[in-house]
């Protein structure tokens, strides 16, 4: 076996979760014929990565990276994994980008990562638990930074 | 956290599964092959994302079945470094932090990466983040089972393909084989503001 290409394009959370379901739908209708055996890893991956993806908001469903508006004006779309940690994780506060964002503090100005949140909730639907949160994050804001 | 890799195998499909169609042969054969394997360098492969391209198949002597050189594309877990990633906590030990993400388990916090100051709870088995305020220290306890937010600060691929028998010490010592060693291991840290269970961000 040859790898040609280890690094060809980085997938979403969101994008493997979608192959995965898709996989296993696929599989279950084609039904359990004879020549499906073998195939205890890929259930075992398939199982273990949609447990761990329902605990996080990106299987809410999110459109793809190029299509979130918003996101060229914060100087972001030129840092591919910058986007894509965003699309992962949906940051609900300013500390949580402060991570994502390298060198954010000179990047970004305070409202521009205001901003930046409020185009992430308001585009990506948040999970179930996240909503929860939401109410609670005010308040938390301001004891965000221990340091 | 995912990556697509190009890859160019041979794959083998057995002449009684000549009455399918091809590409769904070789997609299970290879799915069969590397789901949930490491390959060395390139990270934990999950499922088959695509082929790209099948050259021609042929049928050597002797072998009844059918060699088909295929282009695929594979998606594979493998972080960059300094991504951000949440996890569980498996455990503690004197090595560190140990984190967990359901499908791939070899991720270590060092404890020089932990907040500071921190310390080793030897009664409990557990690391301590001893968080100072005004009042005094508070200790923040990380508990199994906690969920935790990390950055990558390192990987490390070790090549666990078996050797052959090196010497006669090898056949002597065959009782008590060597731990068994993790192909892949992802190093954590979360010695930043923002990082650490997730508990400590959220609320007060």
């Amino acid at each position: 076996m040859e790898v040609k290409d280890a690094n060809s394009a980085l997938l979403s959370n969101y994008e493997v979760f979608q192959l995965l379901t898709d996989l296993k739908e696929q599989r279950k209708e084609s039904g359990k014929n004879k020549h499906s055996s073998g195939q205890q890893n890929l259930n075992t991956i398939t199982y273990e990565f949609v447990k761990f993806i329902s605990q996080t908001p990106c299987r809410a469903g999110s459109p793809m990276q190029d299509s979130i508006p918003g996101l060229q004006d914060h100087d972001l779309s030129r840092r591919q994994a910058e986007k894509l940690q965003l699309l992962n994780h949906r940051p609900m506060t300013a500390v949580e980008i402060q991570l994502m964002v390298e060198e954010s503090e000179e990047r970004l100005t305070e409202e521009q990562i205001e901003a930046l949140l409020h185009t992430v909730t308001s585009i990506l639907p948040a999970g179930p638990e996240a909503e929860q949160k939401k109410n609670t994050d005010d308040v938390a804001m301001d004891e965000e930074d221990p340091a | 956290m995912f990556v697509l890799v190009e890859m160019v195998d041979t794959v083998r499909i057995p002449p009684w599964q000549f009455e399918r169609k091809l590409n769904d042969s070789i997609a299970e054969e290879l799915n069969k092959k590397l789901a949930n394997k490491v390959v060395y360098n390139v990270g934990l492969c999950i499922c088959l994302f695509d082929i790209t391209k099948l050259e021609d198949a042929y049928v050597f002597p002797g072998d009844g079945a059918s060699h088909t050189k295929v282009h695929f594309r594979y998606v594979v877990f493998h972080p960059f470094l300094d991504e951000i990633l949440i996890g569980k906590i498996k455990g503690c030990s004197p090595e560190g932090v140990h984190v967990s993400l359901g499908f791939f388990d070899d991720i270590l916090i060092p404890p020089e990466s932990l907040q500071q100051p921190a310390k080793f709870d030897e009664a409990e088995q557990v690391w301590v983040w001893e968080y100072e305020t005004e009042e005094g220290a508070h200790d923040l306890y990380m508990d199994t089972g906690e969920e935790i937010r990390f950055r990558v600060v390192d990987e490390s691929f070790v090549d666990t393909s078996p050797t052959g028998p090196s010497s006669a010490e090898a056949t002597s010592s065959s009782e008590e084989l060597p731990k068994k060693e993790a192909p892949y291991t992802l190093m954590g840290s979360i010695s930043e503001p923002g990082l650490g269970l997730l508990s400590w961000w959220t609320s007060s």
